[in-house]
């Protein structure tokens, strides 16, 4: 039976998202709880756990690392069919860019022993890197595809998959075990089923942190994190918008006149 | 200033034989960092009997070529291709390496990080040495600018999106060295590309396009989306997205426009049902004259576009289309009576 890690990332909603912006006179960012949700991405990973499991039998592990409100997320990957949920949550976590947040999956992932597959969406919504799939490759030492959009062959320990290139797609064969990043393009995440909720209720998630992944405060968060925010700007907008009232009609009339001056039409 | 010895390198890439833009476009801003920094340019290309494109980064500002002409190296392959360029850089050490953020170059930055233990910025915005040398790599965040430095580790990476950085003049005079990459020995290969597979591009370029009309999630369907691309269509117009509408499935990630999509600099840009997220409207500063359709006054975009419609695009955007069909078939009953 295939053991299958999908790595999850809580992300700000988008509309909060919006919210999240540097205020022009004080220069600072409005703190405030912003309601998190599943990366995007990270459901399509999730979405081809679930298919494996269905097909052939698998066990689900979802990691997710964060705050401990991060764990709501990692509680909605197991109604939504995980058969675990870890969340790694510690104060010493706190900071940790790409390498750091890779490095620290890779050792929560070795606690957890053999694992054939891990999976994670191909970027993250708010961070918009797509750092951590392969980074987590090279300490797990898997080799890795990113940007998969269909699995081609998934029997035995080599797979082939297609990824996604420069209007066109490579064919690829993998040894497992191996990591992939998926694409939005691989399946439909479903959607939480009542019974799903209810049969999800009796599990619990496991927190580690820093002392039960034995790893030294250095090599974790902003103390292990290579890069670090130097500056943060206000950036003024260089336009100013006029904003073209009247009825639908009247709207219509002038957004017609504008593609005619720009010579659209 | 700063590190005088090692240089600024850049991963050259090639696509069918072919150097894509982005790669000269890196190579010429390596070329104004390194200047500054008083050092040299190195460029590392792997393929396959494309010494004839090596000249050309050298007129894109290369002093070295690290160049691999060899069958393993025909199509990017992510072990030999990572093995290559990370024992290379061990070897000569460079304090900087610029990526395009192709699909190969968005593998491997991370991977060539990762083993080098170092910092890796996503899609950076512009890039500029502060007083101590320092690479600042800067993205877009909380509506303003932010900068990333990795102070201690070397090589400082980040990736850069096509269109970002001017194409440097190509000056055919300037020459440089070769140094030969020969395929790595004795690697266990896990990951294979079997088959490489190039489609022709649908529809109107989006870096070079006139009129760009993108749709956000504000479609809020699949038959919302799709009368966006009919307006496209209509103006022939190149089809933009951001990335929530990629995410939703409607479009594919070829189409998406900003930070970690493409550059555009339309005369007319159209943006419908987005909200202006920072990360897509950086992809469009360059456009003339920008307009929005948005059913909430309160969006981002309207601060950021010349001018603003609030209307729901279901209804406006059909609406539209078919006053401008209109406008055509009466442009063309006109001629014909001429």
């Amino acid at each position: 039976m295939l053991s299958i890690v999908v790595c999850v990332k809580a992300v700000p909603e988008p509309k909060a998202a919006e919210d999240l912006k540097i205020d022009p006179v004080t220069k600072a960012i409005p703190r405030h709880d912003i309601p998190l949700e599943i990366n995007p991405l990270d459901r399509n990973a999730l979405e081809a756990a679930l298919h494996f499991k269905e097909q052939a039998g698998a066990s689900i592990t979802v990691i997710s690392m964060g705050p401990p409100p991060a764990g709501d997320i990692v509680k909605e990957c197991l109604a939504l069919g995980s058969d675990e949920g870890i969340l790694l949550s510690d104060p010493a976590f706190a900071g940790a860019d790409a390498l750091a947040t890779a490095y620290t999956l890779a050792k929560a992932i070795e606690k957890l022993g053999e694992v054939d597959l891990v999976l994670c969406g191909r970027a993250s919504s708010d961070g918009a890197t797509e750092w951590v799939g392969p980074e987590l490759s090279v300490f797990l030492d898997f080799p890795v595809v990113t940007m998969v959009r269909e699995f081609i062959q998934f029997n035995g320990s080599s797979w082939q998959v297609k990824a996604d290139i420069e209007n066109g797609y490579r064919l690829v064969q993998v040894e497992l075990p191996a990591i992939f990043t998926v694409t939005q393009d691989l399946n439909s995440p479903r959607t939480l089923s009542f019974s799903g909720i209810i049969q999800s209720r009796k599990k619990e998630i496991t927190t580690w942190g820093l002392k039960d992944l034995a790893l030294p405060a250095n090599t974790v968060g902003l103390a292990g994190s290579p890069t670090i925010v130097s500056k943060l700007e206000y950036v003024e907008s260089k336009r100013e918008c006029e904003i073209i009232e009247g009825s639908l009609d009247e709207k219509l009339d002038q957004m017609i006149g504008k593609l005619v001056e720009a010579g659209a039409v | 200033m700063g590190d005088t010895k090692y240089p600024v390198w850049v991963i050259a890439e090639q696509i069918l034989g072919e150097i894509p833009p982005v790669s000269l476009e890196i190579t010429g801003q390596a070329r104004i960092l390194a200047e500054r920094l008083g050092v040299e340019v190195e460029a590392i290309l792997l393929g396959n009997g494309i010494e004839d494109q090596v000249d050309l980064l050298f007129s894109a500002g290369a002093d070295v070529v690290h160049l691999g002409s060899a069958p393993e190296f025909t199509n990017y392959q992510c072990e030999i291709f990572t093995e290559s360029i990370v024992a290379r850089a061990r070897d000569r050490n460079p304090q900087i390496i610029l990526i395009g953020s192709t699909f190969m170059g968005r593998e491997l930055a991370p991977l060539i990080a990762a083993k080098l233990g170092t910092g890796l910025t996503a899609h950076c915005i512009d890039l500029v040495l502060d007083d101590n040398g320092v690479l600042e790599q800067q993205i877009p965040a909380y509506g303003g600018l932010m900068s990333i430095v990795c102070p201690e580790k070397r090589p400082q990476i980040a990736t850069v999106a096509r269109g970002v950085f001017p194409m440097p003049n190509l000056d055919e005079d300037r020459s440089g060295s070769v140094l030969p990459v020969e395929p790595p020995q004795g690697i266990k290969i896990r990951v294979q590309t079997l088959e490489v597979v190039h489609t022709e591009p649908e529809g109107v370029p989006l870096e070079t396009a006139p009129i760009v009309v993108a749709g956000g999630a504000g479609a809020g369907s699949l038959e919302g989306w799709l009368e966006i691309q009919e307006l496209a269509d209509t103006l022939k117009a190149a089809f933009g997205s951001t990335r929530p509408a990629v995410d939703e499935g409607w479009t594919d990630l070829e189409t998406m426009i900003g930070q970690s999509g493409k550059m555009v600099n339309p005369d007319l840009y159209i943006g419908v049902g987005l909200s202006g997220e920072q990360q897509h409207m950086v992809g469009i500063t360059g456009a003339k004259v920008m307009i929005a359709i948005n059913n909430d006054p309160k969006a981002p975009v309207f601060e950021q576009v010349d001018y603003g419609i609030v209307e729901d695009c279901r209804i406006f955007i059909p609406a539209l289309v078919e006053r401008i069909m209109k406008l055509k078939s009466h442009a063309g009953r006109t001629a014909h009576v001429v």
